[in-house]
């Protein structure tokens, strides 16, 4: 790509980031929060497709490493004497871990059998944080969570969840683009090839984890930062499926798509949610219309008719 | 280079190789033929360790290489094309020869260069020996099965193998494909001295191009040969070739 060409296709993403950090100037501080709630929840939703979409790994319970980001940040807060920052810090190291423990132990089966057994072991970890009662505060969570002065406010949290969003994506577009992320696709397209070609496919798939679950571990503790406090429903497998939808409403084999997948779903959830608790079912209408008529998700679709299109200006000008 | 003596492998009772003997020194080109469920395949699946052998010992350049795993052997030297087309089917030409070649210089693992970037020159030169330059951005999935089967030597080829096993590579093949692949492995064997081994059904072209070559019957080696004695051979006829006075 010329050098030309490369800053003509930043200059959208340029334009919409200026736009998210003007946002607080013009929009009223419930949307503001909603915004970094949506950026956090996308940013999950990204992390998730690095494996499911670019790996091909049915990671069924990525929620759990979203789940550990968050009580670490919180824990690391509440329990300790530590800077919060160093929580922060910790966050994306604890859900590398535990994405390492988990890994190592699912990786070693294939497909449905690996997303069966990842489940297990993600409610494992939910159990223990839904009933030990004098750290994790059980059921109840932990709750009004001193966050740092400088992003307590609703525009600190916003901008934090904002900027860290940012790195994540141009972190995580790097390592689509790596040779890592070309051999990871080549491992979901055809593991046998890919061994054959000298490829060590179960530690490929391992690091792939490792790298999405730390991410998660990032976006979890965006959310302690909007929200404040923590809870065990964080890390329950419904999350997990929620993400996992997404992804396949956003389009699984574009970048962004999980991104404006999870928009959609958190816009749905609070507006729908405001006339009728049983907003699922809008969901389920709409889910069931995508699969009938967008197969490969909205971002895909859009991203099909535009490259459509420019084809057809590529031919007639010729 | 490679010594496999008694190599046996069944599959659930069921016996797809009993006794494989096989010798292949340094720069020869050796074929393995034999009737269709022979155990050629399954042969080739245990060198390449897709399968491990329930007995025998498989050397390479000296070296004890059964039980180790596919990506392991690969390491060591030895690439191979699969019978039935086993690509990238969703990536480009390019692409999938790209990924051995990252493979090979060891930077699977590398997070944060850019993959444009890397191993171009090698690829393009992969590419460019087979002919295959103008169609390195097609979607390898969409390409015609003659060229897929030229795409399986090429991913193959980014290993840089000392070794590199084909099996059945003119399969399905048009007769002027076949043609150029043949010259392929002559060229791949003259001007780069890599050894090959090889199945393949056409007896035409086993017999213009092998320095020696291996018959296999019910999972058994019958004889390894040069060609002339294999031709020869009153086992082989009579085993494979169903009668003396047939001509190959």
């Amino acid at each position: 790509m010329s050098e030309r060409s490369a800053w003509k296709a930043l200059a959208p993403w340029l334009a919409v980031f200026v736009l998210l950090l003007l946002a607080p100037r013009f929009l009223p501080r419930f949307q503001i929060y909603l915004t970094g709630l949506i950026l956090t929840t996308g940013l999950l939703a990204v992390s998730l497709n690095l494996v499911l979409g670019l790996g091909g790994m049915y990671q069924f319970h990525h929620a759990v490493f979203y789940g550990i980001g968050a009580y670490t940040v919180a824990l690391v807060i509440t329990k300790t004497a530590l800077s919060p920052w160093i929580g922060f810090l910790l966050a994306p190291v604890v859900s590398a871990l535990f994405s390492l423990a988990i890994g190592l132990i699912c990786v070693r089966l294939s497909k449905l059998y690996f997303g069966m057994l990842q489940i297990s072991l993600g409610s494992l970890v939910w159990a223990v944080v839904f009933r030990w009662y004098s750290f994790t505060g059980g059921d109840d969570g932990i709750h009004g969570i001193p966050v740092p002065d400088i992003i307590s406010s609703t525009d600190g949290a916003y901008y934090f969840s904002l900027i860290l969003t940012a790195i994540c994506l141009i972190v995580m577009q790097r390592i689509v683009n790596s040779p890592f992320g070309r051999s990871f696709q080549a491992v979901r397209d055809n593991p046998v090839r890919s061994e054959a070609v000298g490829i060590n496919v179960k530690r490929v798939q391992l690091t792939g984890m490792v790298i999405s679950g730390a991410f998660a571990g990032i976006a979890g503790s965006m959310f302690v930062v909007i929200e404040g406090s923590v809870f065990p429903e964080l890390m329950f497998w419904t999350l997990s499926l929620e993400i996992i939808i997404m992804c396949l409403l956003g389009g699984w084999f574009t970048f962004l798509g999980p991104m404006l997948g999870a928009a959609i779903i958190v816009l749905l959830r609070t507006v729908v949610g405001i006339y009728t608790e049983y907003w699922t079912l809008v969901l389920g209408i709409v889910l069931m219309l995508l699969i009938l008529f967008l197969p490969q998700g909205v971002l895909g679709y859009f991203l099909e008719i535009f490259k459509r299109g420019g084809m057809k200006a590529v031919q007639e000008r010729k | 280079m490679l010594l496999v003596e008694n190599l046996q492998k069944s599959f659930d009772g069921f016996i797809a190789v009993s006794d494989a003997r096989l010798e292949v020194e340094k720069g020869e080109v050796v074929a393995v033929i034999g009737p269709n469920g022979a155990g050629k395949t399954t042969l080739f699946n245990l060198i390449t360790g897709q399968l491990r052998a329930d007995s025998g010992r498989l050397l390479f350049k000296g070296e004890n290489i059964s039980g180790m795993p596919p990506y392991g052997i690969c390491r060591k030297g030895i690439s191979r094309s699969f019978q039935v087309v086993n690509i990238f089917a969703r990536l480009t030409v390019f692409e999938n020869v790209r990924v051995s070649v990252i493979s090979h210089n060891k930077r699977t693992f590398n997070l944060f260069s850019r993959a444009e970037s890397i191993a171009v020159s090698e690829t393009e030169e992969i590419l460019k020996s087979l002919g295959f330059s103008e169609k390195s951005d097609r979607i390898s999935g969409s390409l015609s099965h003659g060229d897929q089967k030229v795409l399986e030597m090429a991913i193959a080829l980014g290993n840089r193998p000392e070794l590199l096993i084909l099996d059945e590579p003119t399969a399905g093949m048009s007769p002027e494909e076949t043609r150029d692949t043949l010259e392929l492995m002559k060229l791949l064997s003259r001007e780069r001295g890599i050894t090959i081994l090889f199945c393949e059904h056409d007896m035409e072209l086993v017999f213009s191009i092998s320095n020696r070559i291996m018959v296999m019957q019910h999972g058994r080696t019958i004889i390894q040969g040069k060609p002339d004695v294999v031709r020869n051979d009153t086992h082989v006829q009579e085993a494979y070739l169903g009668g003396a006075d047939e001509r190959f």
